[in-house]
């Protein structure tokens, strides 16, 4: 079979190293906002901050060592759509939250 | 719980006791029963299946995605009749007619009917006219042999068209949906709409709306991946680029109308509760998430007319595009602000005004690309050699009515203007101002440009041009009155009024409505006459305009690998610039074999399932709905497991297929005197 | 923005009149995976907009179990890992350890889903169905929405066992679980979403 084809697809592919690496820091990053959250140790607002870092952490962790995301020509153009998606993410899920709130506070 | 085998369906679903109904349904089953009959006794059957049904050759998908664009403009246009001339009767100081208190058509009936003409003409007319478009014309354009996945090219055709089915049948099945095309809540919701027009409309929308996003990633795969050597981003038509950037469009944004018509049938097929008015429902959250999408829908419908524009505008004034970067750069801002101007459609819901200010200047100033491309336009006119054709008076048509309704659109982006303006006739004459002269003229224009690269043979430039000058005046005379009546006060969507001094407006616009009548009738007679004169029309050269962009290289209609050997391109209008170099019909040394797709009947039987699961989702019909679902599947599976979805042309039948090919362009060249040019002007036909 | 098309005229024509058919079908489903994102972000923005209208019934605290939570989110994270080592057997030819690998995929992603499923039905037992409250409806589709893309995975899943049993490691089936693996990934990135901005959100 074509390695070297598959390679070159557009999608590398991993190493045993880097699906360990992805997966043990997947973990380390799953346990910190479970531990924040059920232990109470810390105020509901570093809580918060500390599972949304974590989330954006891990979600980055994945995006590279499990998505294989990265700025290598082979990955460009994925990288350009997950970019641009995160763009329109951002208008809609942050557009929605303003003018919903907005309302709800004017109309009730 | 009773278990009805037919779920909610009866034959009281049938409307015995509407004569209006029940006359449109019997002349539509008759027409269908006759094309059907016709079929039958020419005994076109295994060719109609072989040919085209289960063809995953994107330049046939593309014909047929144009055949349903036109049949479902016969069946939007007839709304649209229907209610011009009731409304031109349903003055309060007269009485009405065939039972009904005003006019000819009763509230429950004028409800459905611009209810289904908005999803008509924008999902089944528009759409299917712009993706049959760019399906034809869009792979030759950048040198490949087919899109990224033609199969599913054919099943986003039959989707559609199953979707298509779904609103039509509604007619005399049921009901449709009396929320208007954009079924807002709470009146879309159960509680108000408890028939099955609301149900049928969400399933139309779900089905097409799948089907486009399918489209959108096939598209935008084509063009990032599939272009021949050469083509540079930079050096793409621009209706390639027009192709793009509507592609980006569909992808990100059907994902949020395929969510917000799904929540709505969550609300009334399990009782939750998103938009209804208790329980913690958000009615207006409905009206957010619906313009989300619907924004850049209406830029979808117009970015590829933009393109078809600029296609036209330079092969009709010989000239390259004028300032084809800025084009570009305006055509991809444009895409990217509508994303962010939703907004607009909803400033009298009470936001409050840093929130409304804010969606106003976003959408102000998307006027300024725009501006930017009218200006290219008449730039690449000037000086140039213009050619009146048929597709060029659609564009001149087009440039000045367009821009009319342009400015009504920056009228209506001023918020304390939009406040007394919202709703009122004036929204009406606007957006019909922008998707008539601006979308629908594009797509008449492509239509007549590609038509003979899709069919081997010109239309008759005499009815065409007639045909525009009635579409023209018509467009004119049914929507400027309704700017006036805007102005004076008229909401849109009334089935009877009080004031009688809107009354002559309406009769005007009723009027304008018969001319564009005469427009289409013409355009039938075209067609007719053309196909019964084809010989003397016949393009046998594949480049009956001088064009200058790949697809006037292929023969006409082409081969079903379009390029026997794929170009290799060296600059921008890629065909011009190997007419001017030699090599515009320079036979290859040597061919080779050529894999294509091989037809598949799956795509075919997966319209036709979604169309029954669609049904059977409407008439709460739920082992139907639970089958067809699963067979769905089933076929998507055998479908993967098929390894032979492929077959070869040899280097001989290549070879064949090209000779025959440049036999017909010398013949062609002879029949030209000596000392005339290459390509003639076109001279107006008597 | 331009793409170089490196030496047209060095490289013979048979290279580009093939293109890669592979990188092309993996090109589209990220595309597809990116309008399933958009898609998703829509579910999450009704959500936020209606987490706390709970019409009087039932509130996040007292719904929610973090340790079941947990339980959840190990599997479907060990899932995915396990989806990471199926490719790495796959890109290096071995279809049994593929198989293997495969079918614990398959099993931790069917334990995620059946410990989802049995958590809504206690739910809706408990009178906190999607029908209670806008907050409820909001949470079981957007949740459940998830799930649903996890199940229609692991039908993916079973089908592609059989393909490879069956066809063994073409390059066809190597690009359908290549996509199946992207989708399994993109999967677990909207789970860490789910239970950062649902769950935990909910109870702190």
């Amino acid at each position: 079979m074509n390695q070297a084809r598959i390679e070159s697809a557009g999608a590398s592919t991993g190493s045993l190293k880097s699906y360990l690496t992805g997966f043990i820091l997947a973990i380390v990053l799953t346990l910190i906002p479970f531990a924040l959250v059920m232990s109470g140790v810390v105020s509901p607002a570093a809580a918060l901050a500390g599972i949304f870092i974590a989330a954006i952490v891990q979600i980055l962790v994945h995006l590279h060592y499990f998505l294989h995301l990265d700025t290598s020509s082979e990955a460009r153009w994925n990288l350009m759509a997950a970019l641009f998606t995160l763009l329109i993410l951002a208008l809609f899920v942050g557009g929605t939250l303003w003018i919903m709130y907005n309302l709800r506070f004017r109309m009730g | 719980m009773d278990f009805n085998v037919l779920g909610k369906l009866s034959l009281s679903a049938i409307p015995y006791d509407k004569p209006i109904v029940i006359t449109a349904v019997s002349g539509a089953t008759l027409l269908a029963l006759v094309i059907l009959g016709l079929i039958t006794y020419y005994r076109k059957w295994t060719y109609l299946y072989k040919e085209w049904l289960t063809s995953l050759d994107h330049k046939r998908i593309g014909i047929m995605y144009i055949i349903l664009a036109l049949v479902m403009l016969l069946r939007g246009f007839s709304d649209a009749i229907l209610m011009r001339s009731q409304q031109s009767l349903a003055v309060d100081t007269m009485p009405g007619i065939l039972g009904a208190a005003h006019g000819y058509l009763p509230p429950q009936h004028f409800d459905q009917i611009f209810s289904a003409h908005g999803t008509i003409m924008i999902i089944f007319m528009a759409m299917p006219f712009l993706i049959g478009l760019m399906n034809i014309a869009m792979p030759q354009q950048i040198g490949a042999r087919d899109v990224a996945f033609p199969f599913m090219n054919a099943v986003s055709l039959w989707m559609t068209t199953a979707a298509a089915l779904l609103v039509m049948i509604s007619l005399g099945v049921g009901e449709f949906s009396k929320a208007g095309w954009s079924g807002y809540t709470p009146l879309s919701e159960k509680q108000f709409s408890p028939g099955t027009g609301v149900d049928y409309w969400i399933w139309a929308f779900q089905i097409a709306g799948a089907a486009s996003l399918m489209t959108g990633i096939n598209f935008l795969t084509t063009i990032i991946k599939m272009r021949a050597p050469g083509m540079k981003f930079m050096r793409m038509p621009l209706f390639v680029w027009t192709t793009l950037f509507t592609n980006v469009l569909m992808i990100w944004a059907f994902p949020v109308i395929t969510v917000t018509t799904g929540l709505l049938a969550l609300d009334r097929y399990l009782g939750m509760h998103f938009f209804t008015n208790t329980m913690g429902g958000d009615m207006t959250m409905y009206v957010n998430l619906f313009w989300i999408w619907g924004h850049p829908e209406v830029y979808i419908l117009i970015l590829p007319a933009f393109g078809i524009y600029s296609e036209v505008v330079a092969t009709f004034s010989g000239k390259r595009l004028f300032g084809y970067t800025s084009l570009v750069l305006a055509t991809a801002v444009i895409m990217i602000l509508s994303f962010s101007v939703w907004l607009h459609h909803f400033f009298t819901m009470g936001a409050s005004p840093s929130v409304n200010l804010f969606f106003s200047i976003a959408t102000m100033m998307i006027a300024i690309p725009t501006g930017v491309k009218i200006f290219n336009w008449l730039f690449t006119m000037y000086r140039g050699r213009i050619r009146f054709t048929t597709p060029m008076y659609w564009t001149l048509g087009f440039i000045t009515a367009f821009s009319i309704g342009g400015a009504t659109g920056v009228l209506l982006s001023l918020p304390p203007a939009d406040f007394v303006l919202h709703n009122s006739l004036f929204l009406i004459a606007h957006f019909h101002n922008v998707l008539i002269p601006g979308a629908l003229f594009g797509f008449f224009a492509g239509y007549y440009y590609w038509f003979p690269k899709a069919t081997g043979f010109r239309l008759k430039e005499s009815w065409g041009k007639l045909a525009f000058w009635c579409w023209m005046i018509g467009f004119y005379l049914a929507f400027i009155p309704l700017y006036v009546l805007g102005f004076m006060g008229m909401p849109r969507r009334m089935e009877h009024y009080a004031n009688p001094d809107w009354q002559p407006y309406l009769i005007i616009a009723a009027g304008g409505t018969a001319v564009i009548l005469l427009g289409i009738i013409l355009q039938g007679v075209q067609l007719v006459v053309s196909i019964k004169e084809r010989d003397s029309l016949r393009d046998l050269t594949g480049d009956p305009w001088d064009g200058r962009t790949l697809e006037w290289a292929t023969a006409s209609p082409p081969a079903e690998y379009n390029f026997a050997k794929i170009p290799v391109v060296r600059a921008i209008d890629a065909f011009t610039d190997m007419k001017e170099q030699g090599t515009a019909y320079q036979r290859p040394d040597r061919y080779e074999d050529i894999e294509l797709p091989k037809n598949a009947p799956h795509g075919f039987i997966i319209g036709l399932l979604s169309f029954v699961l669609g049904f059977a989702l409407v008439w709460y019909i739920w082992w139907l709905a639970i089958l067809s679902f699963l067979s769905l599947i089933a076929t998507v599976i055998a479908r993967s497991l098929d390894d032979d979805t492929h077959h070869i042309i040899s280097a001989e039948e290549v070879e064949r297929i090209e000779n025959e090919r440049y036999e017909q362009l010398a013949s062609a060249a002879q029949r030209r005197p000596a000392g005339e040019e290459p390509f003639p002007e076109l001279v107006p036909e008597v | 923005m331009t793409t170089e098309v490196s030496a047209i005229d060095s490289v013979p024509t048979e290279e580009f009149e093939h293109h890669d058919a592979v990188e092309i079908q993996i090109f589209g489903f990220w595309v597809y995976l990116m309008s399933d994102l958009i898609l998703f972000s829509a579910l999450f923005a009704t959500f936020a907009v209606v987490r706390n209208n709970y019409a009087g019934g039932p509130t996040p605290k007292e719904l929610f179990d973090l340790r079941y939570l947990f339980g959840e989110t190990m599997f479907l994270l060990f899932s995915s890992a396990a989806c990471g080592f199926t490719m790495l057997a796959v890109h290096g030819d071995r279809k049994k350890l593929a198989l293997v690998w495969l079918a614990i995929t398959f099993l931790l992603g069917l334990g995620f889903v059946l410990m989802e499923i049995n958590e809504f039905h206690g739910m809706v037992l408990d009178g906190s169905g999607p029908q209670r409250s806008a907050f409820l409806s909001a949470f079981f589709t957007l949740v459940g929405t998830h799930g649903t893309h996890v199940t229609f995975g692991l039908i993916w899943m079973a089908v592609m066992i059989g393909q490879v049993i069956v066809k063994g490691l073409t390059t066809p089936v190597r690009s359908r679980l290549m996509r199946l693996s992207m989708f399994w990934h993109f999967l677990d990135v909207v789970w860490i979403g789910i239970f950062t901005i649902v769950y935990m959100m909910g109870v702190i």
